[in-house]
């Protein structure tokens, strides 16, 4: 378990980074190791060359305004996990990163990187994809946004060129009217979810469903968003059949089994958490219209 | 400070060192070393066609590559039958690296030897080995099918078929007014040290000696195995254990090929060569054990008492035996437990299966026995609709039994006689600690929070401390220091805590001028292991009496200096003195200084023992049949083994919505004699629980049908964390060993045993339906509830509300 021979480069720029990966082939982003250094380990990926982007100025700040959080990529998971501000504007980031990993991995691992990675078992993915988001990539040719639709591609790939680096991810805010939850089922406690759900509850002015999105972690080879309105569109809120939300929910998913839960048992898990985390998102989203 | 210690909670003297990482384990040895690394077959079961070398060779930094072909004499044979037993008609062992065959994924081909680690791997990964794949058995229903054989010449895949009988069990179970049959099952686990195996080998060509550092639990046997193998005197090949990171079992198999290996490629190159294993080696090519399948028939009357007892297991042995049938006959001897049984049969078909070899690991096979006899009990209960702590009670071997003779032949081949133990108090105890009279209330409450709640127990006794024999070494030095040795090992026990308390205890010194040293042939060459709960039992008592050996020998000396009665002399605080005559005293450590008559004087201390200022010459300095310095050397060898009880119950909050399993109360009531430590007993406890509740709800080894392990990591193999082990509450009863000095029986195992006996039955009370087999998991839970054959269990009938 000790990595094939690789070159290391650790640049000061991102243009540096982007000469080095585009020099190179087979050269990758190395950026908490969290994820890559295993992958290295067990030689189940061999890079010739590792780019290392901790020394790059500039890419550790969380930036906050009322349309959303921008994270750079070197923020760790710890960091946005207890960044007030941001969880202000977007519930779901706290809420969610308090679910990856244990705290020792949340020190080093990035939440870029993690959706970098595309881990369709990572909880970041699902939440860009179920808050909208959008990552910044810096290429040779330049900057450009791609929303989550056009990044994953399918497991551990996105659509992203070999010389790129992703400078930030953006969350936009969570909407007026609006609540969110985040909850999961795993194994152990920090482990990769067996099934997670990150939920978004939008009323109308007389507190009414207007609209219900869902997006699970461990369910499907891409982060998705299901639309779950139809099975409480128009109810008050009080009186919203969230179960029938998880009912539909479960119609809605194509999980796979695996070593630790079967599809039946993880689609099973999307129906009950959707009615539970639906439960308390619809509360947050009384909270915040006005009455 | 007091000297008598023995039986306080001191703290553990090594936990400063190995926690501040001033440990010293094998990978912190040897930093200049030439590193081994291996390649493993990645074949279940498959003929080795060529093995092509050629793309390696040009790795710079390779120094040596080894296969088959290079090990000459004994190194090309196979590697040994540890534990020959006449029941095991058909054992097999592999070679220290492959002999044309493989037998599991994992087992090693070829040793490369290069500059360091990366770069060994560097070149093992170029190595071409060609293989012809042959038909994989995997797990123990395919193995007893017999479809396809592991071993050619074995075509029924039976190593062993172990047998015990102490009556005619088919008239007995005929006559029973009830009988109940049903089959079951276990699944593999392993040890999950977390420092894996290691071996560092320095071979000194001037001195023509070897000197081998193994993360080992049997130093004294690896050296002899090593000096049988590699064709050396034993005097030229010193063995020590270094600090070793959790052993748990599978460290005291031995010699592992590379334990040869390792030597044989220092010697030959004349370097300094180690190997640290990683973890998906660990998980591929050291043990496991656990799985087995068990089909238990009972005979029992009215009240629940059990009349005859057959039990027919098939114990998945993985692709060899090296050591031997210890697993099953452990199984086949403590299943028994604290009960009384009138009639019992027991049949242990070990099989061969293209897995990974299956040696003792924590428990050594009773986690499973405890599993057949408790799951009985539960059953029992359940048809006769009895509290199943009713059951139990009914069944037990009351207090004026003892010793208790159960007619079956230990692992030890030695009876199995109970010496002493109390089960009924153990039992009241256990109900009382877990409140199991109120699990009725605890249900209703936890029902009202949308939860189903359930209890189960599940008691044990466990033969500890079986010989041959340990030794221990007591030296009092002229410092006062006072040096303990014994030979064997420790991997995290606290040995260096509570031997010394023994020694500080019989000796009247203080603790902090006593050094044990364990597991370092250089130091005590004779020894057995540590295994079995054994080396409290063992060496504590071995060290107890050389203890006295040495105190007898300082009362003399100091009695002539004194002019004193020995018998009128006492051992406080390193100080000999007369009773009840202050002043009249002389520290040890001068009595240490004169016990060795010297005519040089190396120090000031050491003037006192010179020619001229001793006086006595009517006698020789060294009396005949005395020897020289204050030190004695003992051993203890028990008539057989000592016998450890314990009880558990467990209580878990199931919700029904995710099938999610929570232990919400874990109970242990435990009996291990006299105690040395009772905050390193309970320690031990803790470590077992949280085994016993990995085997229970987290651990398996998820091999396919080709024999790949398909979770061979920390991502895929789920051992719990802290937050996965419930908080313990744990009552101790002390009913001494009458067989040792001491009067101690063993405490490492005891924690594990009964872990999956009692959650299964804990979970089977929430939810209703017959746990067959464990581990289980929230999705198989899920599975079990929509099954429509699982069984009802007649408890739920005779309650109300529970579905899927
Ligand atoms: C024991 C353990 C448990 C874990 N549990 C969880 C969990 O429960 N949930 C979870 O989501 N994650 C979990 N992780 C993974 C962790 O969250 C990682 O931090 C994350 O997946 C990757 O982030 P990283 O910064 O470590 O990336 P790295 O490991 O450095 O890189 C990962 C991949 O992303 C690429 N990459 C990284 N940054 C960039 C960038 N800026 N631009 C372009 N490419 C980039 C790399 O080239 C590489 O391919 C766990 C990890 C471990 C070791």
């Amino acid at each position: 378990m000790k990595p094939a021979p690789f070159r290391y480069a650790d640049p000061r720029s991102v243009p540096e980074a982007l000469e080095v990966l585009a020099a190179e082939e087979g050269a990758k982003v190395l950026a908490g190791g969290q994820s890559l250094l295993p992958l290295l380990s067990m030689r189940l990926a061999a890079p010739a060359t590792l780019v290392d982007l901790n020394r790059v100025p500039g890419l550790d700040t969380v930036e906050v305004t009322g349309d959303g959080v921008r994270v750079g990529a070197l923020v760790r998971h710890a960091g946005l996990l207890t960044h007030g501000g941001a969880a202000r504007v977007q519930p779901l980031l706290a809420r969610a990163t308090a679910n990856v990993a244990h705290p020792a991995i949340r020190n080093r691992g990035t939440t870029v990187g993690s959706i970098a990675h595309a881990d369709p078992a990572g909880e970041m993915t699902s939440v860009l994809a179920l808050t909208g988001g959008s990552v910044t990539v810096a290429s040779p040719s330049g900057e450009r946004v791609v929303g989550w639709r056009d990044l994953f591609v399918g497991p551990l790939e996105t659509s992203l060129p070999a010389a790129s680096v992703v400078t930030s991810a953006f969350f936009p805010a969570l909407p007026p009217r609006s609540g969110t939850a985040f909850a999961e089922v795993a194994r152990r406690r920090g482990d990769y979810a067996v099934c997670g759900a990150g939920v978004v509850v939008t009323l109308d002015e007389d507190r009414r469903v207007a609209a219900v999105r869902a997006s699970y972690v461990s369910v499907g080879l891409t982060p998705e968003v299901h639309d779950l309105t139809d099975a409480v569109a128009g109810s008050p809120v009080e009186k919203a059949d969230w179960a029938a939300a998880g009912a539909l929910a479960r119609t809605l998913v194509e999980p796979d089994g695996d070593l630790h839960a079967s599809a039946d048992y993880r689609r099973l898990l999307v129906g009950v958490l959707t009615e539970r985390t639906l439960t308390s998102a619809a509360d947050e989203a009384v909270e915040r219209t006005p009455a | 400070m007091t000297t008598k210690l023995f039986g306080e909670p001191v703290r553990r003297r090594e936990d400063a060192r190995l926690i501040t990482g001033r440990g010293r384990y094998l990978d912190d040895i040897g930093a200049g070393a030439l590193a081994a690394a291996f390649v493993r077959s990645p074949h279940a079961h498959a003929r080795i066609v060529d093995v092509d070398v050629d793309a390696a060779l040009d790795v710079e930094g390779l120094v040596a590559i080894y296969t088959y072909e290079d090990l000459t004499g004994p190194l090309a044979e196979p590697l040994p039958v540890l534990i020959p037993h006449p029941q095991l008609h058909a054992p097999r062992t592999g070679y220290p690296l492959a002999n044309g065959e493989v037998n599991h994924v994992g087992e090693p081909v070829v040793m490369v030897v290069a500059t360091d680690r990366y770069v060994a791997e560097d070149a093992a990964e170029r190595i071409a080995v060609t293989y012809e794949e042959l038909p994989v058995v995997v797990g123990v229903d395919a193995s007893r099918a017999a479809q396809h054989a592991v071993h050619e010449e074995i075509p029924d895949n039976v190593a062993a078929r172990h047998h015990q009988e102490t009556g005619d069990v088919e008239p007995a179970l005929a006559a029973a007014p009830h009988t109940l049959s049903f089959t079951q099952y276990v699944e593999r686990s392993a040890c999950m040290p977390l420092e894996g195996k290691g071996v560092h080998a320095r071979w000194d060509a001037d001195d023509r000696s070897l000197r081998v550092h193994t993360s080992t639990q049997a130093s004294t046997s690896v050296r002899a195995a090593i000096a049988a193998k590699l064709q050396l005197s034993l005097d030229e090949v010193e063995v020590i254990a270094p600090d070793v990171g959790g052993g748990f079992g599978v460290k005291i198999v031995h010699p592992w090929p590379e334990e040869l290996l390792v030597p044989m490629a220092a010697i030959a190159l004349g370097r300094e060569v180690k190997w640290a294993e990683d973890r998906r080696e660990h998980f591929i090519s050291s043990a496991h054990e656990r799985q087995q399948r068990q089909e238990v028939s009972v005979g029992f009357d009215d009240d629940g008492r059990i009349t005859a007892l057959d039990v027919h297991i098939w114990h998945d042995n993985g692709a060899y035996t090296p050591y031997g049938i210890i697993v099953p006959i452990v199984t086949a001897t403590q299943l028994v437990g604290p009960y009384v049984i009138p009639v019992y049969r027991v049949v242990v078909e070990s099989v061969y299966t293209n897995t990974v070899i299956v040696t003792p690991y924590r428990g050594a096979g009773r986690p499973q026995g405890c599993f057949a006899m408790e799951r009985t009990m539960d059953r029992i209960a359940d048809a006769l609709g009895l509290d199943r702590a009713v059951v139990r009670e009914r069944n037990l071997i009351q207090p004026d039994q003892f010793p208790y003779d159960h007619h079956l032949t230990f692992q030890d081949g030695r009876p199995v006689i109970y010496d002493s133990g109390d089960y009924p108090a153990l039992l009241e105890k256990l109900k009382a600690l877990v409140g199991w009279d109120g699990v009725g209330a605890l249900r209703d409450d936890a029902e009202a929070r949308g939860k189903l709640l359930g209890a189960g127990m599940a008691l044990y006794v466990e033969g500890t401390g079986p010989g041959p024999y340990e030794g221990g070494h007591v030296q009092v030095l002229g410092s006062g220091k006072v040096l303990v040795s014994t030979g064997l090992t420790t991997q995290g026990q606290g040995h260096e805590t509570s031997f010394a308390q023994i020694v500080a205890s019989e000796l009247g010194v203080p603790i902090e001028d006593v050094e044990v040293t364990t597991g370092d042939t250089r130091r005590f060459p004779y020894a057995v292991g540590t295994f079995a709960s054994r080396a409290a039992v063992m060496s504590g008592n071995a060290i107890a009496l050389a203890a006295r050996g040495v105190r007898e020998k300082a009362l003399r000396i100091a009695a002539d200096v004194l002019e004193a009665d020995p018998g009128d002399l006492q051992i406080e605080d390193g100080v000999v003195q007369v009773r009840g005559t202050p002043g009249a005293s002389i520290p040890l450590r001068t009595v240490a200084v004169l016990s060795n008559p010297l005519r040089y004087a190396f120090d000031e201390a050491a003037k006192q023992a010179t020619q001229f200022a001793t006086h006595d010459d009517t006698k020789p300095p060294v009396a005949p049949g005395d020897a020289p310095g204050l030190e004695h050397r003992d051993y203890y060898s028990p008539l057989r083994s000592t016998f450890a009880s314990g009880a558990h119950a467990a209580v878990v909050e199931i919700d029904p919505a995710t099938w999610e399993i929570d232990v919400v109360n874990y109970a242990v009531v435990h009996d291990c004699g006299n105690v040395v430590n009772p905050m390193i007993v309970e320690g031990q406890v803790h470590g077992g629980v949280a085994q016993g509740v990995g085997g229970a709800l987290y651990e398996r080894m998820a091999y396919d049908a080709d024999g790949q392990l398909q979770n061979a990591s920390f991502m895929d193999f789920l051992m719990p964390y802290a937050s996965e082990v419930p908080d313990i509450v744990i009552d101790h009863q002390q009913t001494p060993s009458p067989l040792n000095p001491l009067g101690i029986k063993g405490a490492g195992e005891a924690g594990v045993i009964p872990g999956s006996a009692a959650l299964a039955s804990a979970i089977e009370d929430a939810v209703g339906r017959r746990i067959t087999s464990m581990p289980i998991s929230p999705t198989e839970l899920y599975d079990l509830m929509r099954s429509e054959t699982a069984e009802r269990t007649a408890a739920l009938d005779r309650r109300t509300g529970v579905g899927a």
